[in-house]
């Protein structure tokens, strides 16, 4: 039996169709990733598997207060302690505002962080910097490193934030790089405003509207491996650095501006990563380990413990999410507004771009109202800074909107199915959202050319059993069982941004290097470039051998986030691959003196028009390298991509809970999901990011509560008191793939990364409201939540 | 201080200092195939055998390994990578960083139940976090190894 997505619907007239849906060779197989069996079984692999063996230990004194100036800093008792190589203060180094926010050029985010400044803006900020011989002194000399603080009230409290008197930021260095809305007296990092139509009209006549206040909390990533580094000054004297990012030419970029050195005095590789999820797009620890290197000409490593991650990198944007819509009796929704206040913490990095996602990745699964409105401001707080996180704002704004949308089938008594169905956006079809509204600035004009919504509802029903008139029922005494669903979109990279480029080479022997920008943090992205390069030239998956992720060997990537790399790295492996094969079918019409269209390639030999063989590819490697005389070279071709769209995979995903009404603890028995990505380029790991996507939106509805002190020091800072999901923590999660087809994306992709994140929240939110009767707008749904809303249910009916 | 182990069937003497973690010993002594996660002892990634039983060696005292036997994934090649044939079929590796200690306990467990039920397996293996894959992966390579290992 052959698989769904080997069997692309395309009901298309065939002429618009640029790539042609067809059988593949080795896209759309299942190839384990290349480098899984050394991963499993504990090969070396990771940044801190290969830190020098020299290399000083660095360790971070970080601020104990939510707010406070540094008045002093006395080091001499841990410049005496034996083994410790420097103490570096702000009082060190040249201030130079910087984001870390891990973005292109010119960043949409402002640069408002200095490696270390004379003020701390949040219980983890950054104070001093020590070296030392082993780590067990490095960490002794930072607790004797002794601060004087001038402690200050703090912002805690996200929606008391604007023209609070407290300013977090009131120094006058820092600034946007172009218009973002950045008013920082008034503790205002970014913000935005959209509207289409008259949204105050549409409300108006609308027979039924909703308005809702939904509050997301600020989930911590938790990828397994800490953010970790090393750096060296290499034979040159360059500054080198092995890091765990998701994005080693941005990170370059950047280090070269906060460090003030040149970017050609900077090599950054990245080996394997132990997940990401946004949070290594961040510059979290390379400053450290580079200013040690600088200063003490000795090779430097940093690991940041568990604790460290939680309270000094970046979480979720926490956001406030006020929603009003508006539908007629026949079912028709006419208008949406989305207001929203987004907390980012101390300092703004990814402000502006994660807050316009919540509008621009979520309104226009709805293309069809009238009047749309999105707007709000991004403030700042003393609390850990907010960032880059898989969802990046779709997944608030899913739970806002496909929440909204349910509750307003419920006023009209229909099947919140139907009511999806009869709104949503469908193939062919534009949004006026797109145009507008892009990450940090406009938008594109495109036009969908995929969308599976109408399969991926269809099957996910089958699924689950969906049946509107028994969407909830009592299982046992005390207990309710119920569905709900919701429907996601997001992007395929952003448009005209996001860039990536990648570089095949023949090899002596007939086999091929492949260089990418391209950065895999785990998700097989190095073995899908193989197998998009290999499908293309027609060669072998095993004749191409893949690297990636450094600065000096590979050709520019911006990186892996924004679900672009099946996208937009995939397609710039395409296009390396279509010149590499004129390359190679030039070099042979120039030796053998023949026409170039007139000479085939099997993947094997060069053949004449006739079918003869003129060359095998093993023979022409060697030919161009050894044995053509003044005609020997390199053959090699270098393609690029960036997308003039970005176009959505689309999921519609299904929870079946059961809520026990005396605890108000909600398990999660069954979550389904169908997803359109396109073809996928390697199904199972497409439907492995999707699995590990849908736990982590599962994580945040249900588990991932994040708690501080209330002088704003974190709580919830280890595994144990911020406890991800684990395998006895849900039921079954069943995933499929749409049968789909994206003309613009490599043999029909789109990207997948971030998608399955989305629905969750929404989904079970949704499942507990037909449990119960009762809506809940704040994420996580703990039991406290859950119960609360019972009893209140109850004294309301009573 | 110094112990006397004998690691992955090799007699050594491991450096360390009071109060060290048995996670952090190894990997000094270029053990890296231990990984370190959380250091409180709740996600698996830092599982080794001490005599035969898994613990998380980030929460283990250096000193407590002295005289004893101490495995690592290097030690179990062999079955590791047979378990990881299944693994990395189903593309359930991902990044791989919580792959040795999550393999180190699927052995265990293999040793340890005989035809153990999708509830047991789950429970067994409760500890070993991972972040990337959703578990469902895990839990299809899982089940193909263990009927094969029957077969």
């Amino acid at each position: 039996m052959s698989e769904p997505w080997q069997e692309p619907i395309d009901e298309r007239p065939k002429e618009q169709k640029p790539q042609e849906p067809r059988q593949f060779r080795e896209v759309s197989h299942s190839i384990p990733k290349i480098e899984g069996k050394g991963l499993v079984t504990g090969r070396p692999a990771y940044t801190d598997d290969f830190a020098p063996r020299d290399a000083l230990y660095v360790a971070l004194v970080r601020s104990p207060h939510a707010f406070a100036r540094i008045k002093s800093i006395d080091a001499s008792k841990a410049l005496a302690l034996p083994g410790v190589a420097c103490v570096i203060t702000g009082k060190d180094i040249v201030r130079i505002p910087y984001t870390r926010a891990g973005q292109g050029d010119p960043e949409p985010s402002p640069r408002d962080k200095f490696i270390l400044d004379e003020y701390v803006r949040y219980v983890g900020d950054e104070v001093a910097i020590v070296a030392a011989e082993d780590e067990a002194t490095a960490r002794k000399a930072s607790s004797l490193i002794q601060v004087s603080y001038e402690v200050f009230e703090s912002v805690l409290d996200f929606e008391k934030s604007i023209d609070n008197p407290i300013v977090i930021h009131p120094e006058q260095e820092i600034r946007e790089m172009f218009p973002i809305g950045f008013e920082p007296r008034r503790n205002i990092a970014s913000s935005y405003e959209m509207n289409v139509g008259d949204v105050g009209a549409e409300l108006a006549k609308s027979d039924v509207v909703v308005a809702k206040s939904f509050l997301t909390q600020a989930q911590s990533h938790v990828a397994m491996e800490p953010h970790t580094a090393f750096s060296y000054l290499d034979l040159h004297g360059r500054l080198v650095i092995y890091t765990s990012t998701q994005n080693p030419f941005h990170t370059r970029r950047i280090l070269a501006q906060a460090l003030d050195m040149p970017l050609k005095d900077i090599r950054i590789v990245k080996p394997r990563i132990g997940g990401g999820f946004g949070s290594k797009q961040h510059i979290h620890i390379e400053p450290f380990v580079a200013l040690v290197t600088l200063r003490t000409g000795r090779p430097a490593r940093l690991a940041l413990s568990r604790k460290e991650v939680f309270e000094s990198t970046f979480t979720r944007h926490q956001m406030r999410i006020s929603m009003r819509a508006g539908a007629n009796r026949d079912g028709t929704l006419n208008v949406l507004d989305m207001n929203v206040l987004s907390n980012t913490g101390a300092y703004g990095e990814h402000a502006l771009t994660s807050f316009m996602v919540v509008g621009s990745k979520s309104l226009p699964l709805y293309n069809k109202v009238k009047a749309v409105h999105f707007g709000g401001n991004v403030v700042y707080t003393n609390k850990v800074s907010a960032g880059a996180f898989r969802g990046y704002g779709a997944v608030q704004g899913n739970f806002a909107i496909e929440s909204t949308v349910d509750e307003l089938a419920h006023a009209l008594g229909m099947d919140p199915i139907a009511f999806r169905e009869k709104n949503m956006i469908q193939e062919g079809e534009k949004s006026e959202v797109f145009r507008i509204m892009g990450e940090g600035g406009e938008g594109v004009d495109m036009a969908i050319e995929s969308c599976k919504l109408n399969y991926c509802i269809k099957r996910g029903k089958e699924l689950i059993g969906w049946d509107p008139k028994r969407l909830a029922w009592e299982s046992a005494p005390g207990k309710v069982r119920a569905k709900g669903m919701a429907i996601a979109m997001q992007g395929s990279g952003i448009p005209l941004v996001d860039m990536g480029s990648a570089t095949l080479t023949l090899q002596d022997g007939g086999w091929f290097t492949l260089r990418v920008g391209a950065t895999d943090l785990g998700t097989g992205s190095d073995t899908i470039m193989v197998q998009i390069a290999a499908e293309e030239l027609g060669v072998p998956f095993s004749t191409i051998s893949v690297y990636s992720s450094d600065t000096d060997n590979t050709p520019f990537d911006v990186g892996a986030y924004a679900s672009s790399t099946t996208y937009v790295s995939g397609n710039a492996v395409l296009d390396a691959a279509r010149k590499m094969k004129k390359v190679m079918i030039d070099a042979v019409a120039e030796h053998y003196g023949c026409e170039a269209d007139m000479i085939g390639f099997d993947g094997a030999n060069f053949m004449a028009e006739d079918g003869s063989v003129l060359v095998s590819l093993r023979d022409l490697s060697f030919d161009t390298l050894y044995h053509n005389g003044e005609h020997m070279k390199t053959l090699t071709a270098t393609g690029s991509y960036t997308g003039p769209k970005s176009p959505p995979p689309y999921m519609a995903g299904f929870a079946e809970i059961e809520v026990d009404t005396e605890t108000g603890k909600v398990d999660l028995l069954n979550y389904v999901a169908v997803v359109d990505c396109g073809t996928p380029i390697n199904p199972n790991l497409a439907r492995v990011q999707a699995e590990g996507g849908l736990l982590q939106g599962i994580g945040m509805a249900l588990f991932e509560n994040v708690q501080y002190t209330e002088k704003g020091r974190l709580l919830t800072n280890t595994i144990m008191s911020y406890p991800i999901p684990s395998r006895e923590d849900v039921g079954k999660i069943t995933v499929e793939l749409a049968p789909s087809f994206e003309p613009s994306g490599p043999f029909g992709a789109k990207s997948i990364g971030e998608i399955g994140i989305d629905t969750p929240p929404a989904a079970i939110a949704n499942a507990i409201r037909n449990a119960i009767g009762v809506r809940l707008t704040e994420t996580p749904f703990t039991p406290e939540r859950v119960l609360m809303a019972i009893r209140k249910a109850a004294q309301g009916q009573a | 201080m110094n112990l006397n182990v004998n690691i992955n069937g090799v007699a050594r003497v491991l450096a360390c200092n009071a109060g060290d973690m048995l996670c952090d010993a190894l990997r000094s002594a270029g053990y890296t195939e231990v990984k370190k996660g959380c250091g409180t002892g709740n996600c698996g990634v830092c599982t080794i055998l001490l005599d035969g039983v898994p613990v998380p060696s980030c929460s283990t005292i250096a000193g407590k390994a002295d005289g004893r036997e101490i495995t690592t994934i290097r030690g179990l090649e062999k079955e590791a990578s047979e378990f990881a044939d299944f693994l990395v079929a189903e593309g359930a590796d991902q990044c791989g960083f919580c792959t040795p200690g999550f393999t180190m306990m699927v052995l265990a467990m293999k040793r340890e139940l005989v035809s153990p039920s999708e509830g047991e397996i789950r429970h067994y293996l409760s500890g070993n976090l991972c972040r990337c894959s959703g578990y469902e992966g895990h839990l299809r390579a899982i089940k193909k190894y263990l009927e094969a290992s029957r077969e």
